[in-house]
């Protein structure tokens, strides 16, 4: 372990250990635990049964207490290891019912005779056991895979729109010389600065006079003419030498076999960035379905989520299988496409 | 490598296939129209889309929303709505004690406002010093920076429901967090439901949830700082103290300038992953502005738009203000780059 610190931390060309080595120390290892250890906390909870869940203190491992079926009870009997005062010998038992500290058990294998044991005598026995019906059960039971569907429609048509309107604006903007031009980009730098939280009310309305209401059209309409992705994409094609356009027109091409045959493939690695972004975006987006949606068919996962986690008596185990469900594509596209997304940030300051 | 390019490759050319013929059926329509516009015509052609959808769902939006902090009533649509002027304006501000919400027509209002004031300042502070010191630290000689650079981003890309969720998990009272605190001998904390605690927590989850993507932003300015400035302190034997005093952060301010505003401008429209946390409670303790909006003008029994409309657009100054700032210092930093 510590050789593996070692390898982590080395210097080059440093000997001996300055505070500020045994502070980045501590602040790596700290930020390991402080922002992997929640979501893993999360995944391994998701997999323990509501009996586990309630425990406290909580156990590491989801731990399930063994069950056995017999003879003459209808329900499955919790099993026990009890050990004999007297003999010292362990037995298992199956606890029948319990009266304030003493259990009536009885033996699996002989089910007619009761042994009254103390329940502080007795141990339950248990075995890891990793809970699926968390997982197996909001797919079947509740209308999960419905939000799953709505939100990934939402997801793929939003950022296939978002791609081609904002590639085809920013071509306009970066390859033509037209009256207004100035005067388009203006109006879209200033609404840079016009988040969604400030309109709400007004879009709203214009949703609703739309028929948009209750429809996954209206979660993805406003979002999908974004600023900032017509920006990245500009900057990107203005890289593009405009020879290239006019050695296109000599050969008869028209202006949209350009973009769609000529700049947009070299566009490509600007708009695997955007790609990514939107996904991201309209994945997580939060508030806009929450108003825009108000009837459960059409919800979103994160719509769907929160509004059953806000529900009275929340059962954390479906919640819990459902979080780590809603987390996993954006934590694949962390691990997948990390680069594209830190460079993009670092290069453009965009989220 | 390899093989799993080719393989996207491949699945990206099956995918485009059914686009590549869209696109060149599109084609003849288009060449005709290219005939009678000219090159410029088409660029009216390739703006259009994304226009449209802009003016209709932001800026017509943007223009109405002042007609509808000047109207009342209840209803949705502008033409069913009365008339009023400044009165909603004047609601919001009919206090006779600014700094206490209580004494304030719109409490709510007040409520929130000093909520995310407080937020603000303490939210961007602590953002601001624990990005810094995270980009430092990725910054010194370490082995396998991108690998602890993407344990610092990971949580910025979950959703603000999944982060709310993942924290209410560890802060209920039975949850992972008493349980060390109850292990360490001190007595379990009841997070969401004290007041004081539940705001540090809005506090503590945002900066956790964020922090990796200001921390990222310092870091591009920190490795863009010249080496052979710290070779030459170095060489004159300077501590390392003042070398960060003297060269790391005056280099980092434009940066810095940036994280700074940014995180305000976030920080100011700060909702969702609280909203997940602790619903804007207890009470009212943790509801900031952007909830006070949604509450009153979607969520609450007495929907009242204008009102909504109206605290929006005070926000929304706020907020326009933020960002000319921000336009303003890149640009500054641009020219700056340019010499």
């Amino acid at each position: 372990m510590s050789r593996a610190f070692e390898f982590l931390l080395r210097r080059r060309g440093g000997t001996g250990l300055h505070w500020t080595d045994v502070f980045t120390y501590f602040w790596l290892v700290g930020g390991f635990v402080l922002m992997l250890g929640p979501a893993l906390w999360l995944v391994n909870s998701s997999f323990k049964t509501p009996a586990a869940l309630a425990e406290f203190p909580p156990s590491i491992l989801p731990y399930v207490t063994a069950e056995t079926v017999v003879q003459g009870y209808d329900k499955p009997l919790p099993l026990y290891r009890v050990t004999d005062k007297e003999t010292g010998e362990e037995r298992v038992l199956a606890e029948v019912r319990r009266i304030g500290i003493m259990g009536q058990m009885v033996d699996p294998k002989n089910p007619g005779e009761i042994v009254k044991v103390n329940i502080q005598d007795r141990t339950p026995v248990r075995s890891v056991s990793f809970d699926t019906e968390n997982y197996t059960k909001p797919f079947t039971a509740f209308d999960f895979p419905l939000y799953l569907r709505n939100s990934v429609f939402v997801t793929v048509v939003a950022t296939l729109i978002t791609l081609l309107t904002n590639s085809m604006a920013a071509f306009a903007l970066s390859k033509y010389n037209f009256t207004g031009r100035s005067a388009v980009m203006f109006l879209i730098v200033a609404t840079l600065m016009v988040p969604l939280s400030v309109i709400l009310v007004p879009l709203y309305s214009v949703i609703s006079a739309m028929g948009l209401f209750n429809s996954l059209w209206g979660v993805i309409l406003p979002t999908v003419a974004t600023p900032t992705g017509v920006f990245m994409l500009r900057q990107y094609m203005l890289t593009i030498p405009d020879e290239l356009l006019d050695a296109a027109r000599m050969d008869k091409a028209s202006e949209w076999q350009i973009y769609w045959r000529i700049v947009l493939p070299l566009t490509a690695p600007a708009l695997a960035v955007l790609a990514i972004f939107s996904v991201v975006w309209r994945w997580n987006d939060f508030l806009w379905p929450l108003i825009v949606l108000s009837r459960k068919e059409v919800y979103t996962l994160q719509v769907g989520l929160a509004t059953y986690a806000g529900e009275l008596n929340v059962q954390w185990h479906f919640i819990l299988a459902m979080t780590v469900v809603t987390m996993i594509p954006v934590v694949l596209v962390f691990v997948f496409l990390q680069r594209f997304i830190t460079t993009g940030i670092a290069g453009s300051g965009l989220k | 490598m390899a093989g799993t390019s080719s393989l996207a490759s491949a699945v990206g050319t099956a995918l485009a296939v059914p686009f590549s013929w869209l696109a060149r059926i599109i084609d003849v329509p288009l060449r005709a129209w290219q005939r009678l516009t000219g090159y410029n015509g088409m660029a009216v052609f390739f703006l259009a889309p994304n226009m449209l959808i802009f003016g209709i769902f932001v800026l017509f939006p943007l223009v109405i929303n002042f007609a509808y902090s000047m109207t009342g009533g209840g209803a949705l649509f502008l033409s069913d709505r009365t008339y009023v002027g400044a009165e909603q304006y004047q609601r919001l501000f009919d206090c006779s004690n600014y700094l206490d919400p209580r004494s304030c027509t719109e409490d709510m209002f007040w409520t929130a406002v000093r909520n995310t004031t407080i937020f603000v300042v303490l939210q961007v502070a602590l953002m601001i010093g624990v990005a810094l010191i995270t980009a430092l630290v990725l910054n010194r000689d370490l082995r396998a920076r991108s690998f602890w650079r993407a344990v610092f981003f990971f949580p910025v890309l979950l959703s603000p429901v999944v982060v709310g969720l993942i924290w209410r998990w560890i802060l209920q009272r039975q949850g992972l967090l008493n349980y060390m605190i109850f292990e360490l001998g001190f007595d379990p904390v009841n997070w969401l439901v004290e007041r004081n605690w539940a705001f540090a927590a809005a506090i503590g989850v945002s900066v956790w949830a964020h922090v990796g993507f200001y921390a990222l932003i310092l870091l591009a300015g920190l490795q863009a700082i010249p080496k052979d400035l710290y070779e030459a302190a170095e060489m004159d034997g300077t501590r390392p103290a003042r070398v960060f005093w003297r060269i790391t952060l005056p280099l980092l301010a434009p940066n810095l300038l940036v994280v700074l505003v940014l995180t305000l401008i976030r920080s100011v429209q700060i909702f969702d992953e609280v909203y997940v946390l602790t619903g804007g409670g207890p009470g009212t303790s943790t509801l900031f502005l952007t909830q006070y909006i949604y509450e009153i003008g979607f969520a609450s029994l007495l929907r009242n738009p204008g009102l909504a409309a109206a605290a929006s657009i005070l926000m929304g100054t706020v907020l326009v203000v933020l960002t000319l700032l921000q336009l303003g210092l890149a640009r500054r930093n641009e020219t700056k780059d340019k010499r």
